[in-house]
């Protein structure tokens, strides 16, 4: 220490490094050359999403939930059909005799649109509850990361893929009712109702893409499948069946309605439930589904007898009919973001090992 | 500082608590450095995974990171490929900085993770395919490699067979294969001889020795020493976060320090007159009988006496018939090391 003192020596500057076990003697280090040809691929979502995509067109899954969809589709058709012929016997001029394939149940059987908009969920969490703890539990996961992918790459690849085999499902089940319903009626699609048919297609795939989202979710925060799978499930089923329970019971305790109620207490009733029911995905898919696949619904939601007072009936083009639910159709891309984003984040703060 | 750049890291020299200047430079005679880290540190909360860890791993080369399951080996691997961040200290793979450029480096680092797993439904050639596409191999010079690992393994007649119907060892000789799909200049392996047969074993052996031959690093984390023992060139002893010990196997013994050596001795003649000559011997401080086995004298020294021993014995008409120094079996440094690294944690 007395050389330190004077000053004069030379040496190395010696810091008053607090932790000296650090302060080593210079270790010369020359590391391995690289080959700069050597790159990792541009865009490993791209190989995620095509593998997770043939391995869910070859899956069972997939298999059975194309039958099941499909019967039920082919019978709500067959229906529906046979109500049109009914119907169309009293009612010709008829706005879009083709898209009311899709839109007229009968009774026990729901229509093709309905069945999409209670079944469509399943759909997404039968595709996405494992997405992530399947791979944790197959011990695939870490192998995955340690490839020259980003992290993310791996569950946008998988909500990629996912929804591509979702939508070419529901795309593929919306082909085969147009055609069964063609041969049915004998009703060639004009260039609107086909229009009408890919826009609601898109929607429903949206629509979809929220509860793959939200079961990824599940599948980044629960350890098990099984759990993720039930909770995935229990949430549609508070959201679809008790949805409409729910909004009154909470509509309600803000803006209560008494026994005789006013106006005013109605309308504010009838306001705070239309409102949340913006947070409904298969509320917001429901109202798209009416004005896209029905030229005659001209508004969704709260119509006051005065603002429908001596309303012209009339038929709105596939343009118009589309400004009028585009608040929920960005409503539901919204839900379907914030959901994938939750999941996203979620995944991202996750470390690799249990 | 963990994601200092290496070039930055030299002025900074005051500052920065791994001092050393990380830039590539000059050296000769010295092999090319694969894995080089400084201080390197993992926390969690109050817990310390990994504790300012040093350690050197060159091209070529051996290494076996040894500890008992909890030590922090896997985290250490994780963050060398950038999958966790460290919470201090600086860590190099192949000149990179794994929190910065995590696909250089993984692109060319092999990573056989622990109980490793495959997609069950797809068959063992498809899996390997995947793993070529995520590194962006043509596809027709991975058809090639990938027969190729699949043949060089062991499982060419099981290629084409689904994954869900492999075995343990065959499960874990198709994820060597997976980290050699990628040609890497590093093979990190984490414990890749659990749960296999100790033919299985011999066989990830030898190819580890040859990947190393061929000029590859290989990492190894095992808590099975005798296992990897004879493969590892260097090894580095890791308790609880800690490097208590680096070096080559024989020079374990010596790092450790602190603990008297202990040479067992059979003497040709009588015990008994063979420990008064042993006495003598400068260095000694005891000689006791061995409790297991009476014909053997445990002579415990300050310094390595086993020439100056023998050479008493053999001036006394008794040569040694056997004369082993203790603690040189890896099993016995390993059981040392954890004992002091026990000590140093309480």
């Amino acid at each position: 220490m007395s050389a330190e003192s004077t000053g004069l020596a030379v040496r190395r500057p010696v810091k008053k490094s607090r932790d000296r076990r650090h302060r080593r003697p210079p270790q010369l280090v020359t590391y391995t050359a690289l080959d700069p040809d050597v790159r990792a691929p541009r865009q490993g979502w791209r190989i995620v999403a095509a593998k997770e995509f043939a391995d869910y067109l070859s899956s069972v899954r997939f298999v059975v939930l194309a039958l099941i969809l499909g019967l039920a589709a082919a019978l709500a058709v067959y229906t529906a059909s046979a109500e049109i012929r009914d119907a169309a016997r009293q009612v010709s001029g008829h706005p879009s005799l083709f898209l009311a394939l899709f839109t007229i149940g009968a009774e026990n059987v729901p229509a093709f649109a309905f069945l999409i908009s209670f079944l469509g969920p399943l759909l997404g969490i039968a595709f996405g509850f494992d997405g992530i703890n399947g791979e944790r539990t197959e011990g695939t996961l870490p192998r995955l990361l340690s490839q020259p992918i980003h992290r993310d790459d791996v569950i946008n690849g998988k909500f990629v893929g996912a929804l591509s085999a979702i939508g070419l499902l529901l795309a593929a089940i919306t082909l085969v009712v147009a055609a069964l319903g063609i041969v049915q009626l004998g009703v060639i699609p004009q260039p609107d109702s086909i229009l009408r048919l890919l826009m609601w297609l898109v929607v429903a795939v949206i629509y979809v893409g929220f509860w793959l989202a939200f079961a990824l979710l599940c599948s980044v925060v629960l350890r098990r499948a099984a759990t993720s799978a039930l909770v995935a499930i229990a949430l549609w089923l508070v959201l679809t069946l008790f949805s409409t329970l729910l909004i009154g019971l909470i509509a309600g305790a803000f803006a209560p309605l008494t026994a005789d109620p006013t106006p005013a207490q109605a309308l504010a009733n009838e306001s705070l439930q239309v409102q949340l029911g913006w947070l409904s995905p298969s509320r917001l898919f429901e109202d798209a589904t009416s004005a896209l696949l029905n030229p005659s619904v001209r508004t969704v939601g709260l119509v006051l007898p005065i603002q429908a007072d001596r309303a012209i009936t009339s038929i709105l083009g596939f343009d118009q009919s589309l400004l009028v639910v585009w608040p929920q159709i960005v409503a539901l891309v919204a839900l379907t973001v914030v959901s994938f984003a939750v999941a996203y984040v979620a995944f991202m703060r996750q470390e690799v090992r249990a | 500082m963990a994601g200092a750049d290496p070039t930055a890291a030299e002025p900074a020299e005051e500052a920065a608590p791994a001092g050393t200047p990380l830039a590539p430079m000059q050296a000769a005679g010295e092999a090319q450095v694969a894995i080089h880290t400084r201080g390197l540190t993992k926390r969690y909360g109050d817990f310390t995974a990994v504790d300012s860890l040093d350690l050197t791993v060159r091209q070529g080369e051996v290494f076996g990171l040894l500890g008992p399951n909890g030590a922090g080996k896997t985290t250490t691997i994780l963050m060398l490929l950038g999958l966790s961040e460290p919470s201090a200290g600086t860590a190099r793979v192949l000149g990179l900085d794994p929190a910065r450029s995590p696909l250089e480096i993984k692109r060319r680092v092999g990573y056989l993770p622990d109980a490793v797993g495959f997609y069950a439904g797809m068959t063992g050639r498809e899996n390997l395919r995947y793993t070529a596409r995520l590194n962006g191999i043509p596809r027709v010079a991975a058809e090639e490699r990938i027969s190729a690992l699949l043949d060089r393994v062991g499982l060419t007649d099981a290629a084409d067979g689904r994954v869900e119907t492999y075995s343990r060892g065959m499960k874990q000789r198709l994820g060597l294969a997976d980290t050699l799909v990628k040609d890497p200049l590093i093979v990190v392996l984490d414990e890749p001889t659990t749960a296999i047969d100790p033919t299985g074993v011999a066989e990830v052996l030898e190819l580890v020795r040859e990947l190393a031959n061929g000029g590859v690093a290989v990492l190894l984390s095992s808590h099975l020493l005798h296992q990897v023992q004879q493969v590892c060139d260097r090894v580095g002893i890791f308790v609880q976060g800690r490097l208590v010990a680096v070096g080559p196997m024989g020079e374990l013994a010596e790092q450790l320090g602190g603990g008297p050596l202990v040479v067992e001795i059979m003497p040709a003649g009588a015990p008994t007159t063979a420990a008064e000559t042993l006495r003598a011997v400068g260095g000694v401080t005891a000689v006791e009988p061995d409790e297991r086995d009476p014909r053997l004298l445990l002579v415990t020294a300050t310094r390595d006496v086993r020439a100056d021993a023998a050479r008493a014995l053999a001036a006394s008409g008794q040569p040694p018939l056997h004369l082993r120094r203790r603690g040189d079996e890896l099993d016995e440094i390993y059981r040392r090391y954890f004992a002091a690294g026990e000590e140093r944690a309480a």
